[in-house]
């Protein structure tokens, strides 16, 4: 399977989570590219962290205005009903418990819901931006990213890496299947139709118990 | 009133080894003028308090590029290779804070407090040497207020009062960092001799010191 195709099959199972009059955030890449597969009969309220309460679509050379970037640094428009805030009132957003859904890319994430996605210890290490508080103040935290990097599993017993934050992850959908962190610990809930449960078992690291919807 | 002043009178309130707050998120909302100025200057060894380092040829960048900056206190720089180089090699110090963290600390040099309390970062890197808290069961990290010796911000709209105003997403740091450095520059887009709408006023003018016309004080 292509890259295109595996976080295609990623993104539309994302926003499936998406509820009419959610506020959402975004991060950026494969977490961004689900907007275009929100369903029809739904209104979400996407917050960009740099100042934007109802990101709209992107710009056009009709509508260039630089004045408007998302936090990606992408021109976009607002929506109608939108407004722009600054940086202290959309981290008020998003640390005071006002966003409904919160998804995010990893490069590790552990069963019990550890995130690692900011940090490669003397490799890579951009910051972490907005994505600590996002993490924190959410109602519901999703990790949507591929099931492997380079083969390797990144969904671990314990990340390795600098956390991004601790117990917090709620989902994890991978193009393989879909998990949740529950109490009894992480739970495979899906299986896509491009998997299999020996597929997943093989290229999972964590332990995880299998209760299919 | 403000005081109208172009970009060479602005560079000459600048000295080596001060801590700048730089509005602007990547390269939005920005001002250029003086740092393009300031570049050309032998001045150096600056705190840099931002979002982030920007492209290594845009605004905050261009200071980084020009080996202006020993210290850079930012949430972000992984849009700028020569910061990150820079950082490898030793030349920059480079602390890394949270988005709404850096907000806050800022605020809070602007607003006389003596922290703030946050659950961001708790269980993280970003807990190391920070004093933790715990208040009705939830632990939070005591973080402290950030001031600055200059804020160089942006603003699309200002008048002779001081008074700015802003469209977009141009706001983001820059509404936040006059309130916690003892001199603030600003660049504004638009120039009004008359005043602002009051009900449109997003930063009130007792915060700022200096303005740059764009466009009109190079």
């Amino acid at each position: 399977m292509d890259k295109d195709k595996i976080q295609e099959i990623i993104a539309r199972r994302v926003a499936r989570e998406f509820h009419d009059r959610d506020v959402i955030t975004l991060g950026i890449g494969l977490p961004t590219k689900s907007i275009q597969y929100i369903p029809h009969d739904i209104q979400v309220n996407i917050l960009s962290e740099n100042g934007i309460f109802g990101v709209g679509s992107y710009q056009t050379e009709e509508n260039y205005d630089p004045h408007i970037i998302n936090a990606g640094g992408v021109g976009v428009t607002i929506k109608a009903g939108g407004c722009f805030i600054d940086s202290f009132m959309s981290f008020s957003m998003i640390r005071g418990g006002h966003i409904d859904v919160t998804v995010l890319g990893a490069l590790q994430v552990d069963q019990e819901g550890n995130l690692a996605n900011w940090c490669i210890p003397g490799k890579f290490t951009p910051g972490m931006g907005g994505a600590m508080d996002l993490v924190v103040g959410t109602k519901k935290l999703i990790i949507a990213m591929e099931h492997t990097a380079k083969g390797a599993p990144k969904i671990l017993k314990k990340c390795t890496l600098p956390l991004t934050v601790a117990q917090k992850v709620n989902m994890i959908v991978t193009e393989k299947g879909v998990f949740e962190v529950t109490p009894q610990g992480l739970c495979l809930r899906e299986i896509s139709p491009y998997s299999s449960l020996e597929d997943i078992k093989q290229t999972t690291e964590a332990d995880f118990i299998t209760d299919l919807k | 009133m403000v005081k109208l002043i172009n970009a060479d009178e602005a560079v000459s309130l600048f000295k080596s080894g001060q801590s700048l707050m730089i509005g602007g998120f990547l390269s939005c909302g920005t001002p250029d003028m003086v740092i393009d100025r300031l570049v050309q200057t032998a001045l150096k060894d600056f705190t840099l308090i931002a979002n982030d380092t920007t492209t290594p040829d845009c605004n905050r960048g261009k200071l980084i590029s020009a080996h202006k900056i020993k210290k850079a206190i930012v949430t972000h720089i992984g849009t700028n290779p020569e910061t990150i180089a820079q950082m490898n090699n030793g030349e920059i110090e480079v602390d890394l804070v949270p988005q709404g963290t850096l907000a806050e600390r800022i605020r809070a040099g602007g607003a006389g407090l003596g922290g703030i309390l946050t659950p961001v970062g708790v269980g993280t890197d970003a807990a190391q040497n920070k004093e933790i808290i715990r208040i009705d069961d939830r632990d939070y990290l005591l973080e402290k207020p950030l001031k600055a010796d200059i804020a160089l911000i942006y603003a699309t709209y200002g008048d002779a009062y001081g008074n700015l105003a802003y469209d977009g997403t141009t706001r983001n740091f820059n509404v936040l960092m006059p309130l916690a450095a003892d001199t603030t520059i600003v660049e504004v887009e638009n120039f009004s001799d008359t005043p602002l709408d009051p009900n449109q006023v997003i930063v009130p003018g007792i915060f700022v010191d200096y303005m740059i016309v764009r466009n009109k004080h190079g």
